[in-house]
């Protein structure tokens, strides 16, 4: 049976999704994703999570709307003001407008935190795969290396790394994804393990499918719902290392706004400025909740053998 | 037969002995690759850095023989492992003593607030958890979730200064940065390096209540980090054994239900909660690099970021080795405690 296309009854949609016998893999499928979806929207603090980083998305992007001023200009005639209808948030040891900064710095959090994903998660997910379906003595070589990276603490590696690449915001993202990518590894390893010996990997190889085919094409996609939860629950993670690079005055160079540098910046003022540093640093302490809040919700929903 | 099995067992100790020791060799040597392979990848060059931009190329030649560098990579290597090995971690170009000795000066008092923070974790978050376990669903577990999640999402360095700012600098209840107040510097002989020892040792009461009073914010905090990972571990730990049919055993033996709690349950959630406290321990030692700088506490985290700030790669790489191996320190010692404690594990 074809689907068909036009669906103005919203009822019928709905029973057509939640059909114990679906017709064909698309109604499957999306029946499947309908059902997570409604599993999720019931969890309000995922939900919750989720709002704030599509918040911060959209803030990234109208950055230059949003914002009143400009986040480098220096005004030292203004320096150190308080909240006020002209600058939300007051203004910093250099006289430039916090709010602005602030605003301006959600594009370098997502910068770090997208990267991060994007360079790690595959690396992990493809050294993982490949340890586990292979086995012998590749597995053995590839779960040694693993090991040592995780028998450093990721701070520290992290500082190591950047104290021999040079400070910037790119090679703390270098270094972050370097420290991240073991922990993504493990957990495709074990899914593969479980994987390998069941009996619909077992015909595909009868059909005459390599490793590569098998891969890329079976045991990846499978992998991929933990691999996902652990990614987000890690990106809290990323953005408080991140936001420590750059207050150690490792990460991101000023003057750009970035938040933890902005923390860093305004050290010497809090005694007498509470405004300085207060808000850069909620603004950490809010978007690394909500990713928090999204990864405990998708646990439940991806992954509900593993919650507890 | 008895013989025969005891004789089996020894074998598959020792069988288990070395293979953890390869194990563990590997992995030392592992980590001392990765400290190499960092050293070699900065972009400082390790000959100017000694004589200068102004040496003439025969000077420059020299030291290039005698650092070594124009040996093959593995050659290099292998020297660095045998220096490691000795004890020669290289000399630190801001202290201009050698790293080893620099890393002992400040390691204690790493260690101290660590430890403090550690007691103030276990004796907070263990008995969190096993509330929330007991009550699930309650107030009390709610906001323990909630405290978790707060801990989780929350810079370390930034709950430092706001710490400073509310109890030092608005309500001046606490003392601000430093181990103790400046006029008391370098009053007591540093006997272990751990300042609170070293007071009681001394008798001079007036220093430790000061050293007392400048450890408490810090160490709250880092309490606070492992509070919030022990009361989470600890919950579900419980929540797994208090399902289990003994308990249902032992409640219809009309045991009472605290001891069912503290003494069945707990009991068998002590070996994994050690491994768990080890590990809440090793991530103490890395958050108190941000901490540190944030209280200007003089230790391997402070160490750490001054050298790494003066591209002061010697002492980088040593402190992070250092970091490294008790990192994994804790890892074997508590596999080796799973082993001795857990009857199954034997």
């Amino acid at each position: 049976m074809i689907p068909e296309r036009a669906r103005p009854n919203k009822s019928a949609l709905k029973s057509w999704l939640l059909s114990d016998a679906p017709a064909s893999a698309f109604q499957a499928r999306a029946g499947r994703i309908y059902s997570g979806c409604l599993d999720f929207s019931k969890n309000r603090s995922a939900v919750l999570g989720l709002s704030i980083i599509l918040f911060l998305i959209l803030i990234a992007i109208l950055a230059p709307r949003i914002a009143p001023c400009d986040p480098l200009l220096t005004d030292l005639k203004n320096r150190l003001q308080p909240i006020s209808p002209k600058h939300f948030f007051g203004t910093d040891e250099l006289g430039r407008d916090i709010f602005s900064r602030i605003v301006f710095g959600s594009r370098l959090t997502l910068y770090v935190v997208g990267l991060v994903a994007v360079i790690a998660a595959p690396a992990g997910i493809v050294i993982g795969t490949i340890s586990g379906y292979l086995g012998g003595a590749i597995d053995t070589l590839l779960m040694r290396i693993t090991d040592i990276f995780l028998a450093f603490p990721k701070l520290i590696l992290a500082l190591a790394l950047v104290a021999a690449l040079g400070p910037g915001i790119e090679n703390a993202v270098i270094a972050i994804a370097v420290t991240s990518w073991p922990a993504y590894a493990r957990i495709a390893r074990a899914e593969t393990l479980t994987l390998r010996s069941c009996d619909f990997i077992h015909a595909i190889r009868l059909q005459g499918a390599g490793p590569f085919r098998i891969i890329t094409g079976h045991i990846m996609p499978l992998c991929l719902s933990s691999l996902i939860v652990r990614v987000t629950l890690d990106m809290a993670g990323v953005i408080l290392t991140a936001a420590g690079l750059g207050f150690l005055g490792l990460g991101a160079q000023p003057p750009s706004p970035e938040w933890g540098a902005m923390t860093s910046g305004g050290r010497a003022y809090i005694l007498d400025y509470w405004w300085v540093i207060t808000l850069p640093g909620s603004a950490i302490f809010v978007v690394s909740l909500a990713f928090n809040l999204l990864g405990d919700g998708l646990r439940e929903v991806l992954d509900p053998r593993k919650g507890y | 037969m008895e013989d025969i099995i005891h004789h089996r067992r020894i074998y598959r100790t020792l069988n288990r002995a070395v293979g953890m020791a390869a194990m563990v060799g590997a992995t030392c040597l592992g980590l001392l690759l990765a400290t190499f392979l960092i050293g070699r990848i900065v972009p400082i060059d390790p000959v100017l850095a000694v004589v200068g931009d102004k040496a003439s190329a025969e000077v420059y030649q020299r030291v290039r023989l005698e650092l070594g560098l124009h040996l093959p990579l593995w050659r290099q290597f292998f020297i660095y492992v045998k220096a490691i090995l000795s004890g020669d971690f290289g000399v630190s170009v801001l202290t201009a003593r050698p790293v080893i000795e620099d890393i002992a000066r400040v390691f204690p008092a790493t260690v101290e607030l660590a430890v403090i923070a550690t007691l103030i974790g276990v004796f907070s978050g263990i008995p969190l958890g096993i509330f929330s376990a007991v009550r699930q669903g309650s107030l009390l577990d709610h906001l323990a979730r909630i405290m978790g999640l707060i801990g989780y999402s929350l810079p370390i360095f930034w709950l430092g200064l706001m710490g400073l700012m509310v109890f030092y600098a608005r309500l001046n209840l606490l003392p601000g940065p430093g181990r103790v107040d400046v006029f008391y510097e370098n009053m007591v002989d540093p006997v272990t390096g751990f300042l609170l020892i070293d007071c009681i040792l001394a008798g001079e009461w007036g220093i430790f209540r000061n050293a007392l009073s400048h450890i408490i914010l810090p160490a709250s905090l880092l309490g606070y980090y492992s509070m919030a990972y022990l009361s989470r571990m600890t919950r579900s730990l419980m929540i797994a054994q208090l399902g289990q049919e003994y308990i249902l055993t032992a409640r219809v033996k009309g045991i009472a239900e605290w001891r069912v709690i503290w003494g069945h349950a707990l009991d068998n959630c002590r070996i994994p909660l050690i491994t768990v406290i080890a590990m809440s321990f090793g991530s103490l030692l890395e958050g108190s690099v941000l901490t540190e700088t944030v209280f200007s506490w003089p230790g391997l985290g402070q160490y750490l970021t001054n050298s790494l700030l003066n591209a002061d790669m010697n002492a980088v790489l040593g402190g992070t080795l250092v970091v490294g191996a008790i990192f994994l320190g804790i890892n074997l010692f508590s596999d080796f405690l799973y082993e001795f404690l857990d009857p199954r594990a034997r």
